[in-house]
């Protein structure tokens, strides 16, 4: 496979606050690249480093194998953007929304009405081609974004959160849209709070925290790379409990690697086999009345959780206040 | 082509979504006619329209170009639609070029109505129309790129209203619209000739009257010189504030 985008040595400063550090990356043609980090970790601004919305501090931005650091407008045609939020024009229909991307990347009049006729259609929204933009739901709204974004065909589409406040049949639906974009040939690269995108989707994925990137390999290297490790899941009765000291207190009694208690979950890393009668009869000293007590196998999430040390839950619940 | 398609898609964006919009073309209309009224009312009916008439064209084309440029292009930004613009492999001064022109045929569609009633009604003598024409294109332009400059510089909408009366008011005052600029005390004159529209209401008052205090070669390179300085500034401005 050959590389897509390149980014060597990116770094972004604002007023001397280093937003992203060092993050070199390679987006493959044809995959589906995902990038996995909490709030401000600078997934953001890297892609608005990559897509020209940001002035590059230091490193390179290869389109194709060709340095575009200098000039990132020139590869722009190459490009499709679908932001963290639906950009569209309210007052015009969803159809006359796509016409209007269309033209921006100088589609001509027959070609921009024919390949809107035939997004709508593909994404399901022919029906309401002729509403406005600003009548349509929130599901509807970004399919009609990621569908303005490849309306030029892009050889390299970024999505920013594209299933991050839309109901769940639409974040299905969208799922299964960019799998089928991918399947067609779409170069994807997609930034996500949500492991189970990043699961599902990505052929590789890349962990960013601090501005810095942490970890970069395909799912399945990244599950292996903890897969010696114990994954204990506690489900626990759903009440009110002094989190943090229950956390500090089986990381120190029980020697674990990582812990991380959620509403009715507590999740436990270990490096070694780990017995856990002692653990549930600590459970029970304090008052918290254990359901089901399971080994399981690591998933990303867990890869995450050890690489990063983010809580997912936490994680999830910032994103949704946004 | 293709950055002509571009070009060509902004601009029937922007006529359709918000200069040819209903209220706006009422305001187009009303605008010019209420202070024609006023004027009229306010000199017991009998004014000289020569005098009052470039001062309603300019008014009238800068009011309308400021709002609705500075506000169209906030309310973008604010909505994000304008990220958009700047993702789409068209340069930035093509971009802005395409912005702009909307505003500056809207500024140039609403001096015909004040044309239009002095002409008419009170049967108004144009000395040179062709000079009336370039006049008001030449004001459309440097209007419709003060309006970009305040709205480079505001982040909210209210605050490209607020910045927008902040120039224009003084303005009235300052550049001759009502008040010959030779009238003005002498301290406040010099502020009169750094303002673009001074030279604009000059040369209407050549091609209405041909009553001008400045030659009209000089009016027109000053023009065109403001124009060049406010587009680069608003540009150098957009790549430094919007593309972080």
């Amino acid at each position: 496979m050959d590389v897509m985008v390149e980014a060597v040595n990116l770094k972004k400063t604002y007023n001397g606050f280093t937003a992203v550090e060092d993050v070199s990356l390679q987006v493959k043609r044809g995959e589906i690249y995902g990038f996995l980090g909490p709030n401000g970790a600078g997934k953001t601004t890297t892609i608005n480093m990559l897509i020209g919305m940001s002035r590059i501090t230091q490193g390179k931005v290869f389109y194709d194998g060709k340095d575009h650091t200098k000039n990132i407008k020139a590869a722009q045609s190459l490009i499709g953007v679908v932001a963290d939020e639906s950009n569209l024009y309210d007052e015009m229909s969803g159809w006359e929304n796509l016409c209007f991307c269309g033209g921006l990347y100088g589609l001509s009049g027959s070609i921009r009405k024919s390949r809107a006729t035939e997004l709508m259609e593909l994404f399901g929204l022919s029906e309401v081609s002729s509403k406005k933009f600003k009548a349509y739901s929130r599901g509807m709204k970004r399919k009609l974004t990621i569908a303005a974004a490849i309306i030029h065909k892009p050889q390299i589409l970024f999505l920013d959160e594209p299933t991050t406040g839309i109901d769940v049949v639409s974040v299905l639906q969208i799922r299964e849209l960019i799998k089928r974009l991918n399947k067609e040939g779409s170069t994807i690269f997609l930034t996500t709070h949500y492991i189970e995108d990043a699961e599902k989707l990505c052929n590789r994925v890349a962990f960013i925290n601090n501005g810095k990137l942490i970890r970069e390999d395909t799912v399945s290297g990244l599950v292996e790379s903890i897969s010696e490790a114990s994954i204990i899941d506690i489900v626990i009765e759903k009440k009110s409990f002094d989190l943090k000291f229950l956390l500090n207190r089986i990381k120190e009694e029980f020697l674990v690697e990582d812990c991380v208690i959620n509403d009715d979950r507590i999740r436990i890393i270990t490096g070694e086999k780990f017995d856990i009668s002692p653990l549930v009869a600590f459970l029970s000293s304090h008052d918290i009345f254990i359901f089901e007590a399971k080994l399981i196998k690591p998933t990303l999430e867990d890869a995450f959780v050890k690489v990063t040390g983010m809580d997912i839950a936490n994680l999830k619940k910032e994103k949704e206040k946004r | 082509m293709k950055s002509l398609t571009a070009f060509k898609v902004i601009l029937i964006k922007d006529m359709k979504n918000y200069y040819l919009k209903p209220p706006n073309i009422s305001w187009g209309i009303i605008f010019p006619f209420a202070w024609m009224l006023m004027m009229f009312l306010r000199s017991n009916n009998g004014f000289n329209i020569h005098e009052v008439f470039p001062g309603i064209i300019a008014m009238t084309i800068l009011f309308g170009t400021t709002s609705m440029l500075a506000v169209t292009i906030t309310f973008e930004r604010k909505s994000r639609s304008f990220e958009r613009l700047l993702i789409a492999p068209i340069s930035l001064e093509l971009l802005i070029l395409a912005k702009i022109s909307g505003a500056i045929m809207f500024g140039m569609l609403n001096s015909i109505i004040p044309i239009l009633i002095s002409n008419l009604y009170f049967k108004a003598v144009i000395v040179n129309w062709i000079m009336l024409t370039i006049s008001i294109i030449f004001i459309s332009i440097v209007s419709t790129l003060l309006g970009l400059t305040i709205a480079v510089s505001a982040k909210q909408v209210f605050e490209a209203q607020t910045y927008s009366n902040f120039f224009r008011f003084p303005m009235i005052f300052l550049c001759g619209l009502f008040i010959p600029i030779l009238s003005l005390p002498v301290i406040l004159r010099p502020l009169s000739y750094i303002l673009p529209i001074t030279y604009g209401v000059d040369l209407l008052r050549y091609s209405i009257s041909g009553n001008n205090f400045m030659p009209a070669v000089l009016s027109f390179a000053l023009m065109i010189i403001f124009s060049g300085l406010l587009f680069y500034y608003s540009i150098y401005n957009i790549r430094k504030k919007w593309i972080t």
